[in-house]
């Protein structure tokens, strides 16, 4: 009790845990927010930041465990109620209406009446007014898809603070897509806010603007709460040991191969792919693939990284460079076409990219290969059973009865379906986009098995991941990628937790 | 225990959901021999017959664009515009004005023009919508409309009446398609057969299952390999040849082509898909199911005019059974979720 009333601490959450199907996103947290301060809060990809900062918004609500606002117990069933105790969110996305002027975003859902119309009068002008408080004079009759991103993060902003009962400002990587000037500007605001008594919990990934904006840090790992430490006494390596942590991890793989002397499967050099709006996806990335290799890519978010299999898939007409299959160039025309050519995808979203829930278990693993199953067109039901039979049981997949709908499997069963599908196509190449993601702890080291169990056999992958451990025990070389640059290529004993991290921040010096 | 009860309860209560359309079928006519004494005779058979070969060849085509998620406007007025072709062939033929000659074209080869015709406009409507990435409501809306207005420009409005073909041109006998063989009405038989042939396409071959692939996660087709666009087209190229199959056969029941034929026929093709439990999200539907429901429009139809009710009320009607299907249907795939949630939940 003494420490929910603590001195200087306008927000307690304690003991938090959430649970979904599968996972602990979070494990008994305790979480303390400064009053006044930018309280920054630091992790890996799914070390469950966002999951915290989304309880304390009212956006989703604790399986367990209890939020102290003041000392008072509180409990938040939607924004709305979060919204009225003074807590304002801006999401990594920008929740903004493109199609509408600046001033209605600003008021959307709080809207002030007259008679049976809006007070657009009252709207325009406290609109402006936020605005010059936050020195962006932007027109409001604008519409918001007009605006640079700079300028609609301002927008966002502006939405919290046209009620003047903001206590609490959540910013989730609000500088993920700001140039340099754009982010100074919004830490002047940022400053000016905690000097008017407003709390700040800031996201980033960016350890050096953690050092030049933060006040206190909190660190989780795995969901779990780690360390917190005020911003001067520590420094960015202490910060990447804690993130990274030496605990457990899984068993680094030792492989006596000769790289050198594999051949080379896939080479794509200087690939390019152009952003609209101008700028770069992926500038000049070049890089190979041996027999039987397991290639990682690392990076964080925006990185570039899923960029890379769409443009080798043929997702991606528009990009620049040359992509060699066996030393032969290809002209890549299409995702069927590439898919005949020997490539196979493990996508990162696994129900909107992988599964056809609608279909079956069967028919789900079989999707990619029928065409191969097929005489005059009709489907060989013989065979395609044969096919799927063999492949659930190479790949373990738990299955009471393949005719089954997909959703009745287990997050970890149907990434194994969703991989499957892949490999019934008998691919020379098989990408993989976070093929671990929201399966629990047991089902990766099962995806990771069967990752090496295929490479063993001759088959080259490459796998994508933004998790340090996962990439480290998997892959026999990382390419780094930043802000679509590659900016590492490790093997062997380089590949160490300490390496990727700077390596995957280092393009985000350059703007 | 009482888990075990209800989870069998919600067994016989799926079995019931799978077979509601043809348990309100049976209903129906039940309902209707009672309600009009002479409901239930050979005639009436005959009558419903011809009606329902209609709506039910119809409903083919537009159960397969239904599953790949979309939906097809055009089919009434393409019927219209079949007709008016195949009429304008066999009384007027075609004038090749440079060569100053008309050519008079025999029975089937009137059929295979008018079917060409029909896959044509289909492949039109598939490619607008994956070429120019037109969303297919509107697609076929425009389609509809044009469809219609040629059907009119083609004989400036008027009727082609009393169609019965003329020895000297070689090409009577059009009256076969709208006839009865053994007094089983040709349209119905050759609704028979193209069930059977599409049930086959849908169920047996790679096409079919694209074609559900599509629909039930476009996205997740496509990265699989399953040629999106291609499967498309050819599913509005297949709802284009029904439709102008049924346009011949209107034309021969009638002995007549009128430029309004067909007019407001795509309604109750959708309806027949959706009766027969096609999901208008896509993914899901059977060509059985849509004869079914061919039939449960029909005999709605046809059996409140035999027992006097009156047009507005059968068109309430109707629609409360359209939309009640739709109900039942949403129920039906929520029990079906939260079944295969449970054995989710078991198996772990």
């Amino acid at each position: 009790m003494e420490k929910t009333n603590r001195e200087g601490v306008c927000f307690h959450a304690e003991g938090i845990s959430k649970i979904y199907p599968g996972t602990k996103a979070l494990d008994n947290v305790d979480f303390d927010l400064l009053t006044g301060k930018v309280n920054v809060l630091i992790g890996e990809n799914g070390a469950g930041k966002s999951t915290l900062m989304k309880m304390i918004a009212g956006i989703e609500q604790p399986s367990e465990g209890k939020l102290y606002m003041d000392g008072e117990e509180v409990h938040f069933k939607d924004t709305t109620e979060a919204r009225k105790h003074g807590i304002g969110i801006i999401h990594q996305e920008l929740n903004l209406f493109p199609n509408l002027p600046v001033y209605q975003n600003i008021f959307v859902a709080r809207e002030k009446k007259k008679g049976l119309g809006m007070d657009n009068k009252y709207h325009r002008e406290k609109a402006e007014a936020v605005l010059k408080k936050l020195e962006h004079e932007i027109p409001v009759d604008t519409l918001v898809g007009e605006l640079r991103v700079g300028q609609q993060q301002m927008i966002e902003i502006a939405r919290n603070l046209v009620e003047d009962d903001l206590k609490i400002l959540i910013m989730d990587e609000p500088t993920s897509s700001l140039s340099e000037q754009e982010v100074q500007v919004l830490f002047k605001i940022m400053r000016e806010l905690t000097a008017q008594g407003i709390s700040i919990v800031y996201i980033s990934h960016r350890l050096e603007e953690i050092m030049q904006i933060g006040d206190h840090v909190t660190i989780l790992r795995d969901g779990k709460y780690v360390a917190d430490a005020d911003v001067k006494d520590i420094d960015v390596p202490w910060i990447v040991k804690q993130m990274t942590g030496e605990g457990k991890s899984y068993p680094k793989k030792d492989r006596e191969i000769d790289w050198e002397k594999q051949e080379k499967v896939l080479e794509v050099k200087n690939l390019s792919l152009p952003k609209s709006g101008g700028g770069y996806l992926l500038k000049d990335v070049s890089f190979d693939l041996k027999k039987g290799e397991i290639l990682g890519i690392y990076g964080l978010m925006g990185a570039g990284r899923t960029e890379v299999f769409e443009c080798i898939m043929g997702l991606r007409p528009e990009h620049t460079g040359d992509i060699f299959l066996e030393g032969e160039k290809m002209d890549i025309k299409s995702i069927s076409g590439q898919i005949d050519k020997g490539f196979a995808l493990v996508p990162e979203d696994r129900q909107r990219e992988g599964l056809v829930q609608t279909m079956d278990i069967g028919r789900n693993c079989s999707l990619s290969a029928l065409t191969r199953y097929t005489k005059a067109g009709f489907v060989d039901f013989k065979k395609e059973n044969e096919m799927v039979d063999g492949e659930i049981r190479d790949i373990h997949i738990k299955v009471a009865d393949k005719r089954l709908p997909i959703l009745s499997l287990s997050g970890g069963n149907q990434q194994k379906v969703v991989i499957g599908k892949g490999i019934l196509t008998d691919p020379k190449i098989l990408l993989m986009d976070e093929p671990s993601r929201g399966i629990d702890i047991g089902a990766k080291t099962e995806v990771f098995d069967i990752i090496n169990q295929y490479a063993e056999q001759g088959l080259s992958i490459i796998v994508i991941s933004s998790e340090l451990k996962e990439i480290i025990a998997i892959a026999d070389r990382v390419v780094v990628l930043s802000n679509g640059i590659k900016t590492g290529e490790l093997k062997g004993n380089e590949i160490q937790e300490e390496t990727l991290v700077l390596a995957s921040y280092k393009g985000h010096h350059d703007h | 225990m009482s888990v075990d009860k209800k989870s069998s309860n919600n067994t016989l209560v799926m079995t019931l959901l799978k077979g509601r359309t043809f348990i309100v079928l049976i209903v129906l006519l039940i309902f209707f021999s009672i309600a009009a004494p002479n409901f239930l005779n050979m005639n009436t058979a005959l009558l419903i017959g011809k009606h329902v070969a209609l709506y039910g060849i119809l409903a083919i085509g537009m159960t397969y664009v239904i599953i790949t998620g979309g939906i097809d406007l055009s089919v009434g007025a393409i019927v219209g515009l079949a007709g008016m072709i195949a009429g304008g062939l066999l009384q007027k033929g075609l004038t090749l004005k440079m060569f100053g000659v008309t050519l008079y074209f025999s029975v089937p080869a009137v059929v295979i023009i008018t079917v060409l015709i029909g896959a044509i406009i289909g492949i039109v409507n598939g490619l607008i919508i994956t070429k120019f990435n037109v969303a297919p409501f509107i697609a076929t809306l425009g389609m509809m409309y044009v469809a219609r207005g040629f059907a009119n420009i083609h004989s400036n409005g008027a009727t082609y009446s009393d169609l019965k073909g003329y020895e000297a041109l070689g090409n009577q006998g059009w009256g076969f398609f709208g006839s009865s063989v053994a007094g089983i009405p040709v349209g119905l038989v050759i609704l028979v057969i193209l069930g059977v042939i599409f049930a086959v396409l849908l169920k047996k071959t790679s096409f079919g299952w694209h074609v559900f692939a599509i629909g039930g996660n476009e996205k997740a087709a496509k990265l699989s390999g399953v040629k999106v666009d291609k499967v498309k087209i050819l599913v509005y190229m297949i709802s284009g040849i029904c439709s102008s199959i049924v346009g011949i056969i209107a034309s021969s029941q009638l002995a007549a082509s009128h430029p309004a034929t067909g007019e407001s026929w795509e309604m109750n093709a959708i309806a027949s898909a959706v009766l027969g439990g096609t999901s208008m999200a896509g993914g899901i539907g059977t060509i059985g199911g849509t004869i079914v429901g061919a039939f449960v429009i029909g005999v709605i139809n046809d059996g409140m005019v035999m027992c006097g009710v009156s047009e507005f009320w059968q068109m309430v009607i109707k629609g409360l059974v359209i939309v009640l299907a739709v109900i039942i249907d949403q129920f039906q795939r929520n029990l079906q979720a939260k079944m295969a949630l449970k054995a989710r939940n078991e198996s772990k």
